[in-house]
């Protein structure tokens, strides 16, 4: 029997576009990227570093399928293309007007939920730690709750064995192996490896692919199920000042030399 | 009188300092709300733990009894802590953005059935009486302000985001039993083990200097040489930017900034580091930076103290070499 392993991926303005092109709307809790930037949104760091771990554990079964999740909006199919170009075999996507803008996670978490559930047979879930966008670290979690399953957070290693799921995480003092038995929910770090380029083979087959996308009636959520926990009342950028002094020098060896002096003045060494 | 039960922690036998800062941040709340201070203490030695929260401002304390509370187990935890809660009827439930915290708070939430605002690093009382906190979100570069919109309201709090009160040992509050009385089947997950890495040198976290190198180093070696050299010389820890450990140069424990550490010390030298937030979102506490780096453009130097625009080949031998003789 095959085994199944859900991922779930989310699409994110880029972390790395300046803070100038953001475009905030405080009061809706709303940020988005200036479009005449032409900065193009990507999967979620996190996200990506799930599906490479995913497509580790597929190797390692041998017979399994890994099927990427994502909800939202406004998905660009070329940027969510990549999910599956990395080698996934299936992609749901759970579109909706409804769906913009999900920052409270209780919200994300039950249309994920619902979603899981509606793929039914699952052994394995698999999320990023923590999305770029609102930093909370708890969708995967409330994930485990609601679907009564395991959960290992921050994993940094996952072996499947005897229908368990073994996790190294690491732990402020060192690190701790846990087991859980399946179906769980597993969130990881970056330390699965630099998540793999799609190869030509596989981004052929994702052209050729047309994703499942289900909206909010198609996974059975009623508008009470959709109704916020916590609303974001203001968004903003904190105002910060620039006071560095430049340590100058004839060359780099002499500001290497009066940065030094420049510590002991200061009292700093 | 309606509650605000906080999640403690004990660390060998004494209140961690990170439920004494909860407690700091759990005072004004209810003062607001008209409401007291209650912690929740699982270990199973709590009892000079309890008094010390007493006098740091807490109005009662549970101790949690159950025989399968002992070395931290997640289900254990939160099977306590949810029985706790719906017991109770809390109005509120702050939790210490702690290993242990972080680990419990989002699950603690959906199994009472409530939201709860992540990583906040300033809570207050809103004008509806509901709790509103501010919290940084895209890495750093923004604060959101988050209200609670459902109850018991709920908040994780960044540790070291405020000082504990002082102690007073002549207040007073009252020391509670509360059995868990857990059924074995609610442990789901099993810690096969637990290893301790005796870190060379200084832990990062208690470092009063640290020396960071990011994705400007180039290549794993100067973590080992040049990097390595002026930490020794300054008795700093070494510590890396996501980019670094992403690469692979160095292992994950040496990761600073939101999804890694979270550091505070005397200096942090930061080399080939450019600043983005989410690392600076790790080492918001530090009382000083200094920046190296060959971008002059560099987000880092916005933050930094000093700052030497240079390369970092030519800029470190030298700094050690005269740090070497200053010191």
């Amino acid at each position: 029997m095959s085994f199944n392993i859900v991922v779930l991926a989310k699409q994110v303005i880029d972390p790395e576009a300046p803070t100038a092109s953001y475009r905030i709307d405080g009061s809706a809790g709303k940020l988005e990227v200036d479009s005449s930037q032409k900065i193009a949104p990507v999967i979620n760091g996190f996200c990506e570093n799930a599906i490479e771990a995913a497509l580790q554990i597929k190797e390692a079964v041998g017979d399994a399928t890994v099927s990427v999740i994502s909800a939202g909006s406004d998905f660009v199919m070329d940027v969510m293309k990549k999910a599956v170009s990395m080698g996934s075999d299936e992609m749901y996507l759970l579109q909706d007007e409804k769906f913009s803008n999900l920052n409270d996670s209780s919200i994300t978490a039950k249309l994920l939920a619902s979603a899981i559930k509606k793929i039914g047979d699952y052994d394995l879930v698999i999320a990023g730690m923590q999305a770029s966008d609102w930093d909370q670290a708890q969708v995967p979690l409330g994930i485990a709750e609601i679907l009564g399953v395991p959960c290992v957070p921050i994993a940094r290693k996952i072996e499947i064995k005897d229908g368990r799921a073994i996790c190294e995480r690491a732990t402020d003092a060192g690190y701790e192996t846990v087991s859980a038995p399946l179906p769980s929910v597993i969130t990881v770090n970056n330390e699965f490896g630099q998540p793999r380029y799609p190869t030509l083979r596989n981004i052929m087959a994702a052209a050729r692919k047309t994703p499942i996308t289900w909206d909010a009636t198609e996974l059975g959520l009623s508008d009470d199920d959709l109704s916020p926990r916590i609303k974001i009342v203001d968004l903003f950028i904190p105002e910060k000042q620039s006071q560095c002094e430049i340590i100058e020098g004839e060359d780099e060896e002499e500001m290497g030399r009066n940065l030094a002096l420049k510590m002991r003045e200061a009292k700093l060494i | 009188m309606s509650e605000i039960l906080l999640v403690g922690e004990v660390n060998g036998g004494n209140l961690a300092e990170a439920t004494a800062e909860l407690i700091a941040h759990g005072k004004p709340l209810a003062e607001s709300l008209t409401s007291t201070i209650s912690v929740a203490l699982l270990d199973q030695d709590s009892s000079s733990a309890a008094q010390e929260a007493i006098s740091k401002g807490a109005d009662k304390v549970y101790n949690i009894k159950d025989s399968l509370l002992g070395t931290y187990q997640t289900d254990a935890y939160l099977a306590s802590l949810a029985k706790l809660i719906q017991e109770t009827n809390p109005i509120a439930v702050l939790v210490a953005k702690t290993e242990i915290g972080a680990d419990i708070g989002a699950r603690l939430a959906f199994r009472v059935d409530t939201g709860i605002v992540q990583d906040c690093i300033e809570v207050s009382v809103n004008g509806d009486n509901k709790i509103q906190a501010n919290r940084p979100v895209f890495g750093g570069n923004c604060i959101a302000t988050v209200v609670c919109e459902s109850t018991p309201m709920m908040a994780l709090i960044r540790p070291k985001t405020k000082e504990p009160l002082d102690a007073d040992s002549g207040r007073s509050g009252e020391i509670v039993d509360f059995n868990a009385d857990l059924d074995e089947s609610v442990i789901k997950n099993q810690v096969v083990e637990r290893v301790e890495e005796v870190q060379e040198g200084i832990r990062l976290e208690d470092a009063a200097r640290i020396v960071g190198g990011g994705r400007g180093m180039n290549g794993p070696e100067p973590f080992d040489n040049e990097l390595k050299d002026l930490a020794d010389t300054m008795g700093a820890a070494i510590g890396a930017s996501r980019a670094a450990v992403d690469i692979g140069w160095v292992p994950y424990s040496y990761q600073i900034g939101l999804t890694g550490k979270k550091v505070a010390p005397d200096l942090y030298l930061l080399v080939g580091i450019s600043g983005a937030s989410q690392h600076m979102a790790g080492c918001s506490g530090s009382k000083n930076l200094v920046a190296v780096n060959k971008d002059p453009d560099a987000n880092i130097f916005k933050d930094a103290r000093f700052g030497v625009v240079g390369d970092w080949e030519k800029v470190l031998p030298a700094l050690t070499q005269q740090l070497k003789e200053l010191m």
